[in-house]
């Protein structure tokens, strides 16, 4: 894949791994190169879509969180695709490419509000579904699924959801589903 | 013309009230001021549409031709909280949005009525999450729960006919009359 020579050529170490599956491609990258290989991405070779940016809570696991970034070359027909993956530690935070994508900006509130990594340089650092106070990060995996109380007068309140035999939590595995799905675990 | 001439001279000579005759009895009718006022109020059902998520298409179904809400007198959805009579809360009550619903029925001018449509409304559903309100009983009192996932119109319907059923018991006037405040009745 011609993608993938270039950027070999051009970071080299900085990509830790690549992964082809089923005519998807998948780069594995370090945090500290991250903005410059995306950068390299959409000015030399076309990635001119961000379809997603999202993120996963390695939880037990160091370094914890694991920021996935999927791109798409649209403007030349293409539809080529490329996932940009990498680890991010706790006390870390992401690179924003607001500045790169426009639509970077809500794809990364949606991780702020509902992961908690934060971005730096990022032009609006706000929550954007729950509202400016909630105190929680509903898809941390040391979340309940039924959810915390909390209470901000005259803005929001939240209240747990009766589950019966709950918490129900997910794990993160990199076994079956039976391992991963939810079940009744305590996290307080 | 002919034709109508015809029926309307055949209604005249056949149609007889046995009960009440105006040449009898002139323009009054004999009944009670709550039988009354429930008789005005159930008929002129007018509902504030909070329409949250997936039901309101329903509402929207039980509104048009094919159901015809307005066959119920409730067809004047008002989008101002201060003309309505009862709120028929349709679909998914997030966190976020409770308050803004709880709102909204405190805007509303009494006498009040609230309609929970589907489950998600009467009980939160599916959804059993961090971001939705178990049921919007929760925040305000519900006078009809419609189960259903969203309920069809008919449900909705029946719904409307169960509220007018429980307006039409109601005792305002009397219950006035004996908190003192009665003067309508007192003379």
């Amino acid at each position: 894949m011609a993608t993938l020579d270039s950027l070999k050529k051009e970071f080299g170490d900085a990509i830790s791994e690549t992964i082809e599956f089923r005519g998807e491609t998948t780069i594995v990258v370090t945090a500290a190169s991250a903005k410059d290989i995306l950068k390299h991405c959409r000015d030399e070779l076309k990635f001119d879509y961000l379809v997603d940016i999202s993120s996963l809570d390695n939880l037990g696991t160091e370094p914890r969180w694991e920021m996935v970034y999927e791109l798409c070359q649209l403007g030349n027909g293409s539809n080529e695709h490329l996932r940009v993956k990498y680890s991010l530690r706790e006390d870390e935070k992401a690179a924003s490419v607001a500045d790169l994508w426009e639509t970077a900006n809500w794809h990364e509130r949606e991780v702020y509000d509902m992961m908690g990594i934060e971005f730096s340089d990022h032009p609006d650092m706000r929550r954007i579904l729950m509202w400016e106070g909630y105190p929680f990060y509903p898809l941390r995996k040391d979340f309940p699924l039924a959810g915390r109380q909390s209470d901000m007068p005259d803005v929001a309140f939240t209240d747990r959801a009766p589950l019966e035999g709950g918490p129900f939590v997910t794990s993160p595995t990199s076994s079956s589903t039976v391992h991963r799905e939810p079940r009744s675990r305590t996290f307080e | 013309m002919q034709a109508g001439a015809d029926v309307s001279s055949r209604m005249s000579s056949t149609t007889q009230h046995a009960a009440y005759d105006t040449k009898v009895e002139g323009n009054i009718i004999f009944t009670q001021v709550d039988t009354a006022i429930n008789w005005m109020r159930k008929n002129s059902l007018w509902p504030m549409p909070m329409g949250l998520a997936c039901c309101a298409i329903e509402l929207m179904g039980s509104a048009s031709s094919r159901f015809d809400i307005s066959r119920f007198g409730a067809e004047v959805m008002r989008f101002s909280p201060r003309q309505s009579d009862v709120m028929i809360v349709a679909g998914t009550v997030t966190y976020k949005m409770a308050l803004a619903v709880k709102r909204v029925w405190d805007q509303m001018p009494e006498p009040k009525w609230c309609i929970a449509m589907g489950a998600c409304a009467s009980s939160g559903g599916m959804y059993r999450s961090y971001a939705v309100l178990q049921g919007i009983d929760n925040l305000i009192p519900v006078d009809v729960y419609i189960s259903g996932c969203p309920p069809r119109p008919e449900a909705v319907l029946e719904g409307l006919m169960k509220l007018q059923k429980k307006i039409e018991l109601e005792q305002s006037a009397v219950a006035q009359f004996k908190r003192g405040e009665g003067g309508l009745i007192e003379g």
